[in-house]
């Protein structure tokens, strides 16, 4: 962080909650814990209501007349279109079980980050309007109305959760406040209150593709300056082609790898592992986005942006999708592409050309993941790997949130490190696998006007990272998301300054062995391989 | 406030039903009140339940908890937390329904100067909660005693080793000792933990304090204040038989006693209690993670407004050929 | 959705079966509450003698608290080797079950029985003690 506190200062957090009532405790924004308002432009792009320039911290939020009626109305449709909504509005017993499990409480320390609070923000109007108990007797009941303080009590918290699942881990009826969170942003997209961080990219998206805005021609110079780079490194040129017909996969990875580093290391990855096995696939630059920031606005803006994966797919006739590493893209592939958009019976079940292994697993789907993929070449021992290239790194792996509570992606992506790497070392247990930290900035959090709330975020995280660096010397952070990428290198910097991060297939094209490669000098990042400093 | 309200309630509700016998209202505390309670708890419940299954699950969801089903046998899936068939998601079920499972998952957070966040194991919040479901429901399963002319095994069985210790006479039971005890813990957690103070609602006391009162005047009959055990037998057989009576001489304790138990009933479908039936129907437990393998149904999936790609070629065309894209129409 | 309409259908159907089951087991079926026989020759002996029936404390009293009169006689007898007691009317007895007790209650299946077996309760006494024939009255 440029300015604001220190790590010292950031970590002196206090889990007393305030001695009045959680209902009587107004909200402050403060500075750096929240994103701008979303821009009208970008709203009217996405033919989405009240769409204008607002900002959070002004009195008037240029709310339309009846926005009250607006989201009772909103919510008493959507509690009779999601079983876990009704559900989770009903069944809490407040038990207390996820409140220390949310990373921004245990960064933070605001009780109202206790999912069990944030999700009472939504169950108190709740109990107002839609419960007998709470129409009879109000406050006594846990019921409050819907005033505009807590209309902005609302946006203030359900934008600071990442819908990471961590909390339905621990809680004995499942409830989880991801769902909560995610019914509350629809609610608050129904009168026009997205974050520009949020809007702007599910625009840019819509229109272009990615996230980024990336145009068609930009992606593919993105991609030439990486094959450049792999060109200098390896001596091997390679050629991969772009929204070509007739190709055998569709491969689709978060935009987040074609724009800065470390994510374009990652993607550099990708191309030297596809080319050394002679792949017969494509990039498509319609469909070049395989996150998903719709997800963190409505159900109906995410089938919106992931419709164009199937389209795509169908439209070069493709046998079937390689996606790249990401984690919340994962959920949302994982968990809701074949329902929103399938089923994709243009598609064929994803057979490897190479090992002759059939993924049974994604046979309705037809899509899978690339460590899925690595690992069964690893194992059928069909790529040359020299892990001592990767000796200077002693790397530990963060497991995404996505991949781990909304798939159950653990072991491949680990199989992978192991076999490119000879130095790995486990985090604690409580913050890996399915128990994973967030890494405090995911759901489209990672803007940079809220850097403290997502170092608070990432503080849990980090400090297994800081843990393991003390015990075992690890410098290497190596996680399967681009979110990740990004956002845990500032919260490494910040907190465990000498951590750096990597993707997977990184750590992977380091020890790949190419056909006809030149004698590697460096690796992806253009610094002198282990046993190479001197020359 | 938040604690005294609930209690003086249930303080209320042991006056009122002292009070309504002391007036000769027998009829109205052993048979209507109970009557009354017993239609709102089933048809409440009833009425929750296919209201929750009224809204559909679009999505399949569940919290993912341990490696899945893979591609290949040699990574192992974990069957239980993470389950892609049928009879494993029975199975997690079962150990949720059961066993608390996700609780049993618990973690105490703790942090320590010098920027040292700990995980420590946490059992105390399962161990309360499995010891207080597990003796309310062998308590429940007990009273089936006073529900049937002849006593079958199994009840007897519950009865004979929840006595087993064979402390005093009559026998005391061990589930009556760990009832109160966990009850009790569950109330001194809410006072004395401050986030879960601040995050109680009197709702939250409420069952407890009424389960308190209920489980007192139930061991006050047993070991203390005895009351005359055929004659309540012979009215509750009467309710359940659909031929009320009120038999004479039972004190008023058993009616205080059944008041609680009527208002318990009552309030249940109204509550926080309904976890219940909910536990059985959350997305994120009972649903196979086979969301790959066979597509999931959304009953009301709808079409959406989506950017094609020809719209998209026509905003790009001309770059697009630049970088040497196809397109598809020149 | 198929499955979750199950999963619905399967609570509701749970839960009717578990607590409707004292409604629907009990129906058409006669309630019937025990009635204790008192007309062993002991008691109407004792009856022609005195001119009442009572025991050793009044029957209230001896209805509910009779298990734990018998604890207190156990552990006087067995512990402090004291056999008499002392009732609330001032007047003495022998402390003994099979003596004292079941001379009286000589039909242990038409007076102990017809309770405990009505609220399934099992006391131990007769794990030690032998319960003497019946005589039919």
């Amino acid at each position: 962080m440029a300015k604001g506190p220190t790590p010292e200062e950031l970590s002196n957090i206090d889990y007393t909650p305030p001695p009045k009532e959680w209902m009587d405790v107004p909200t402050v924004f403060k500075p750096g814990t929240f994103c701008w308002g979303a821009k009208g432009k970008n709203l009217q792009i996405l033919e989405f209501p009240n769409a204008r320039d607002w900002t959070p911290v002004e009195e008037d939020w240029k709310l339309p007349e009846n926005w009250q009626e607006i989201l009772l109305e909103g919510m008493k449709e959507r509690l009779g279109k999601y079983r876990s909504f009704q559900l989770f509005m009903d069944i809490c017993v407040r038990c207390g079980a996820c409140a220390d499990k949310c990373h921004f409480f245990v960064g933070g320390g605001d009780p109202k980050n206790m999912p069990v609070l944030r999700a009472e923000l939504l169950r108190s109007v709740y109990r107002k309007h839609f419960t007998t108990a709470g129409k009879m007797l109000g406050k006594v009941a846990g019921a409050r109305e819907l005033t505009l303080d807590v209309l902005k009590e609302w946006w203030y918290y359900f934008f600071q959760c990442t819908e990471c699942r961590r909390c339905s881990l621990f809680c004995p009826y499942g409830i989880d406040q991801a769902e909560i969170t995610m019914m509350g942003r629809e609610l608050l997209n129904l009168i026009g209150l997205n974050t520009d961080w949020i809007s702007g990219p599910v625009a840019n998206c819509y229109m272009k593709g990615n996230h980024l805005g990336l145009e068609p021609h930009t992606i593919v110079s993105n991609i030439e300056y990486m094959l450049d780079d792999i060109e200098t490194i390896t001596g091997i040129k390679i050629n991969p082609s772009f929204n070509r017909k007739g190709a055998e996969i569709l491969f689709v990875t978060p935009s987040g790898d074609l724009f800065a580093d470390p994510g374009t290391y990652t993607c550099m990855g990708y191309l030297m592992l596809f080319h050394e096995l002679g792949l017969d696939y494509t990039w498509s630059t319609y469909a070049s986005e395989g996150g998903n920031f719709g997800f963190f606005t409505s159900n109906e803006m995410a089938k919106r942006l992931n419709s164009k994966i199937y389209a795509e797919a169908k439209r070069l006739g493709v046998k079937y999708i390689i996606g790249g590493e990401c984690g919340h893209m994962w959920r949302v592939i994982h968990q809701y592409m074949d329902t929103w958009n399938g089923p994709a019976d243009f598609l064929e079940v994803p057979v490897s050309p190479i090992t002759g292994t059939r993924f049974d697993t994604a046979k309705s789907l037809k899509m899978i993941h690339i460590a899925e993929f690595t690992a069964d070449l690893i194992n059928h021992g069909k790529l040359k790997l020299d892990p001592s290239r990767n000796d200077d790194l002693v790397v530990t792996y963060h497991d995404s949130c996505n991949t781990s509570r909304g798939m159950g992606l653990l072991e491949e992506p680990r199989y992978i490190i192991k076999n490119v790497c000879n130095h790995f070392h486990e985090m604690p247990e409580n913050t890996i696998r399915e128990q994973t930290f967030c890494c405090g900035s995911g759901t489209g959090l990672n803007a940079g006007e809220n850097m403290e709330l997502r170092m608070r975020g990432g503080f849990p995280r980090a400090n297994a990272v800081k843990y393991v660096k003390e015990k075992h010397g690890v410098n290497m952070l190596a996680n399967i998301c681009a979110i990740d990428r990004a956002t845990l290198s500032a919260a490494v910097d910040y907190w465990v300054p000498g951590v750096r991060v990597t993707g997977v297939h990184e750590l992977v094209a380091n020890a790949l062995i190419m056909k006809g490669e030149k004698k590697r000098e460096t690796n992806l990042r253009g610094e002198p391989l282990p046993g190479k400093e001197g020359n | 406030m938040k604690i005294l309200l609930p209690l003086f309630t249930v303080i209320a509700l042991v006056v009122i039903a002292f009070v309504g016998v002391q007036a000769n209202l027998h009829a109205l505390f052993g048979i209507v009140i109970p009557y009354a309670a017993v239609l709102i708890f089933m048809f409440g419940f009833i009425f929750k339940v296919l209201k929750w299954g009224r809204s559909p699950v679009p999505f399949r969801i569940p919290t993912t908890a341990g490696q899945m089903k893979s591609f290949a046998p040699w990574i192992k899936q974990n069957k239980l937390d993470n389950p892609s068939s049928r009879l494993g998601v029975f199975g997690r079920m079962l150990l949720e329904v059961f066993l608390f499972r996700s609780l049993f998952r618990n973690t105490k957070t703790q942090l320590y100067p010098g920027t040292k966040l700990t995980y420590g194991s946490e059992k105390f919040l399962w161990l309360g909660g499995l010891a207080f479901h597990w003796s309310f429901l062998i308590i429940f399963v007990r009273h089936f005693r006073f529900f049937m002319q002849t006593v079958p095994y199994p009840i007897q069985l519950a009865e004979h080793l929840d006595s087993f210790l064979q402390i005093g006479a009559p026998l005391l039971y061990i589930t009556d000792v760990v009832l109160v005890g966990a009850v009790t813990f569950l109330f001194l957690r809410r006072v004395f933990m401050p986030q879960i103070k601040y995050i109680s609602l009197p709702a939250d006391y409420f069952p407890l304090f009424l389960i308190l009162g209920i489980a007192t005047t139930g061991i006050m009959m047993r070991y203390f204040t005895k009351v005359p055990v055929v004659r309540v037998k012979e009215l509750v057989m009467g309710l359940v038989s659909f031929q009320p009576v009120i038999p004479e001489g039972i004190g008023s304790i058993f009616y205080i006693h059944l008041f609680l138990v009527s208002t318990l009933l009552a309030y249940f479908p109204l509550s926080k209690l309904m976890h219940m039936g909910g536990v059985f129907l959350s997305p994120t437990r009972n649903m196979a993670n086979n969301s790959r393998e066979v597509r999931h149904i959304n009953p009301w999936n709808y079409p959406v407004h989506v950017h094609t790609y020809d719209q998209y070629e026509d905003d790009f065309r001309e770059k697009m050929k630049k970088a040497g894209l196809p397109v598809e129409k020149e | 959705m198929k499955n979750a309409g199950k999963v619905v259908i399967g609570v509701v159907i749970g839960f009717v079966v578990v607590f409707g089951f004292p409604f629907y087991y009990n129906l058409g079926k006669a309630n019937v509450p025990p009635k204790l026989k008192y007309d062993t020759p002991a008691i109407l002996q004792y009856e022609k003698q005195y001119g009442k029936k009572e025991c050793v404390e009044s029957k209230e009293f001896m209805s509910a608290e009779h298990m734990q009169l018998l604890n207190q006689w156990r552990d006087a007898v067995v512990r402090n080797g004291d056999r008499i007691y002392v009732n609330s009317r001032g007047e003495s007895f022998h402390m003994s079950l099979q003596n004292t007790c079941l001379n009286c209650h000589s039909n242990k299946k038409e007076f102990c029985d017809k309770c405990h077996n009505y609220l399934a309760v099992n006391p131990y006494c007769f794990s030690c003690h032998i319960v003497p024939k019946e005589k039919q009255s």
